[in-house]
Order: C-alpha cells, then sequence, then structure tokens
C-alpha cells in the first residue's frame, strides 16, 4: 500500500501551527486570537493523529504484534486536546463578554489593567 | 500519484490556504469560516489516518460547537466590523514573521531526527472507530485522565456561567 509518508503529515502541521503562532503575534482582536489558538491546537491533534497511525508496533520482522493491535493513545490525546480546547473557548469567551461589558472595547492592546 | 496523495494535497492546500485566510483577513466573520474550512479539511486528514471516531468529533464539537460559539459572540459584541487601528502595534510584524519562520525551521530540523521506521504505517488496516476508543477510555489506562477533563469540564462550565454574569 503506497501512502503518504508521515514526513507530510508532519510538515503540514508544522505549518499550520506557525501561521497561528504568527496570527496570535499580529492579530489585536481577541476572537481572531482565540481562532488562532484553536488552529495551533488542531496542528497538534494532527500530529497526534499521524503519530498514532504511523508508530512502529511491528516486531523487528514487520509483523504487527496481535497484542499490540488496538494502540490508540494518541487519538485519545487528541479527546482530550478537545476538551481542553472547548473549556478554554468558553471561559475565554465569557470573559471577553464580561470585558466588553465593562470597556466596551475588546482591543487587546487597550487591557492593560495588569500592567505593572 | 495515487489517490491518497491527491486526497492529501487537496487537503493539505484548503488547509493552509484557510489558515492563512484566518490570519490575514480582517473581518472576524470571514476569519471563522476560514477556520471552519481548515476544521473540516483536518477533519478529512483524520480520516486518511483512519482516526474515524476522532474525525467526527471534530466535525460535531469543533466545526460545529465551537464555531457556533464563536461566531454567537461575535454577533454577540458586534464585532464584524474589522479592526479600526492596527497601527499600535507594540512588536513589529516582521518580528512575528521572522519568529514564526524560526520556529517552522526548528520543527523541520526535528523532522530530519524522525526514525526511517516510522515513514511508512505498519498498523493493520483497521479504522479507529467509537468502541475501540471507548474500550481503551473506560477499561484501560485512561480512566483517570477521563474523570480529571470531567471535572475540567465542569469547572469551565461554571466559570463561564459566573464571568457572564451580569452580577455575581
Amino acid at each position: 500500500m503506497a501512502s503518504v509518508p508521515l514526513e507530510s503529515y508532519l510538515m503540514l502541521s508544522a505549518i499550520l501551527f506557525c501561521i497561528g503562532v504568527v496570527g496570535v503575534m499580529i492579530k489585536r482582536n481577541p476572537i481572531v486570537i482565540f481562532m488562532c489558538v484553536e488552529l495551533m491546537l488542531n496542528a497538534v491533534n494532527l500530529t497526534f493523529a499521524a503519530f498514532s497511525r504511523y508508530r512502529d508496533l511491528g516486531d523487528a520482522s514487520g509483523q504487527p504484534l496481535p497484542s499490540a493491535s488496538h494502540y490508540v493513545d494518541g487519538q485519545i490525546m487528541i479527546i482530550f486536546v478537545m476538551a481542553v480546547a472547548a473549556a478554554e473557548v468558553a471561559v475565554g469567551l465569557g470573559i471577553l463578554v464580561s470585558i466588553f461589558r465593562n470597556r466596551v472595547s475588546i482591543n487587546v492592546d487597550e487591557i492593560d489593567l495588569m500592567k505593572g | 500519484m495515487n489517490g491518497q496523495l491527491i486526497l492529501f494535497a487537496l487537503m493539505a492546500t484548503i488547509a493552509v490556504v484557510c489558515a492563512l485566510g484566518v490570519v490575514i483577513l480582517d473581518n472576524p466573520v470571514r476569519s471563522a469560516l476560514c477556520l471552519v474550512l481548515v476544521l473540516f479539511s483536518v477533519a478529512v486528514l483524520f480520516f486518511t489516518l483512519h482516526a474515524v471516531f476522532v474525525g467526527a468529533v471534530q466535525i460535531i464539537v469543533y466545526a460545529g460547537a465551537i464555531m457556533v460559539l464563536f461566531i454567537f459572540v461575535i454577533m454577540l459584541l458586534n464585532l464584524g466590523t474589522g479592526e479600526v487601528d492596527k497601527d499600535r502595534l507594540a512588536l513589529p510584524k516582521w518580528a512575528a514573521y521572522l519568529g514564526a519562520a524560526a520556529t517552522l525551521s526548528v520543527i523541520s530540523a526535528a523532522l530530519v531526527g524522525v526514525p526511517q521506521s516510522y515513514i511508512h504505517p505498519r498498523l493493520a488496516d483497521h479504522l479507529t472507530g467509537p468502541d475501540t476508543i471507548g474500550m481503551e477510555l473506560f477499561q484501560a489506562n485512561w480512566l483517570f485522565p477521563f474523570e480529571v477533563i470531567s471535572i475540567l469540564l465542569l469547572v469551565a462550565a461554571i466559570g463561564a456561567v459566573m464571568l457572564a454574569k451580569k452580577r455575581i
């Protein structure tokens, strides 16, 4: 079975991650910043899925081990990452709503109450 | 070129172009729609990696629930008008691009060290459905982390309600 090499998935997720990093650094709208964080989390999820699929479970001759036929740890980590992302979005958007209620503007340059 | 490579190239192109759209477009609603496309293409990539359940959860939870939350907050706060003052950046933009390029080059350099035995999949061609995930999650080593993450979700839900309430 000829398939896509692992490096392609890893490279794609690295590119997506770096696009997310740029977005977090240059955007001023906190909602778009959250979206870029989601983008980075998705890139990491893709890495998890790729490594989970391509994980070397065989013995020396390349035969899959019968006891290790259901190794899905990477995919379970994806589910945990999704749960953390959902929690983060819920709390973050709640914070945004409450900031907007108190200060009308939510430009991140103007939210500097905690600046020392 | 076989079918898998064509599908991967198509989905990777959609994902990268739409991810650039998330960053480049000024209107938050357009960014959100681009992000939906990214999430869908990543879900298709999950399917190509035989992670069927995770791909379905990606579509339902991410592209469904979380994006609805984003759009809802954009509409609620009336943010769909684009950014007004972009000249107040504390950091010059080229520094962000430079940092991201440095990160990408470091990751690419790390990819050289991936062992060659990982390049081709050796797993049997079975799809990972909900049954496999459920057995692993509830019977094997992942039960305690699962409980912890459920408590985290509960705390986050309560915290979001407390934050969004008018008067605490």
